[in-house]
């Protein structure tokens, strides 16, 4: 099996990451009824403000660490034959892609409970902090904003 | 006989440098560690992990361990 969980430095593309893991590995051939797909992505506004980019940073022995309990108690809970979750950190801009999350399983339920307990999970547990930059300067974002 | 010291986000931003390494003399459990590292107060709902677990701040502290401090996590 790939690696489970990327964590990036640059822009990524989530379609051509979802195709290439999901050529990568042939046992999941005839094997998936069901993928379940999160991608969040950074929005121009935050709060009525404009934002014109964002930093994330991290703390990379603790979010690699983390980001895989997350998909291994995923793969615990339910019935799913693969897990792939990438995260950026760095510097992004409006529309560039911040995280993606992919379960594949045989059936729907297991695809979506786990894809969303993987993401909700995601944003308790990995350390990463997003700082905002707009016209009123810079603001790290609280939780849950 | 050190302990790395790491801070994250506005936390390293107020004290100006992302990691101390501390002689381990003296030091028996986190909140330690801070006190050595700043006299100011540990800031409000301040998070902290010991070999990038979360622990608490009475939580013993060993020769070697990396200990950080950084805000509410916001992933995602």
């Amino acid at each position: 099996m790939t690696v489970p969980v990327k964590l990036l430095a640059g822009a990524f593309d989530p379609w051509q990451e979802l195709a290439a893991h999901q050529s990568a590995n042939p046992g999941l051939r005839g094997k998936f009824g069901a993928t379940a797909i999160f991608v969040g992505t950074l929005r121009d506004s935050s709060r009525g403000n404009p934002v014109s980019a964002m930093t994330l940073e991290h703390y990379p022995a603790m979010t690699r660490k983390h980001l895989e309990r997350v998909v291994e108690d995923a793969r615990r809970r339910w019935d799913v034959l693969d897990v792939l979750v990438i995260h950026r950190h760095g510097r992004l801009r409006p529309n560039d892609p911040i995280v993606l999350i992919a379960v594949w399983a045989a059936h729907r339920d297991a695809a979506f409970k786990a894809c969303r307990y993987a993401i909700d999970e995601l944003k308790t547990r990995a350390p990463f902090w997003k700082r905002e930059e707009g016209e009123a300067g810079v603001r790290w974002v609280a939780p849950e904003e | 006989m050190s302990i790395t010291v790491k801070f994250f986000a506005g936390i390293r931003e107020t004290l100006g440098r992302s990691e101390d390494i501390l002689d381990f003399k003296g030091i028996s459990c986190v909140a330690d560690v801070w006190k050595t590292v700043t006299p100011a107060p540990l800031p409000p709902n301040t998070v902290v992990a010991v070999n990038q677990e979360y622990a608490a701040l009475d939580q013993a502290v060993h020769d070697g361990d990396e200990v950080a401090f950084f805000p509410p996590v916001t992933g995602g």
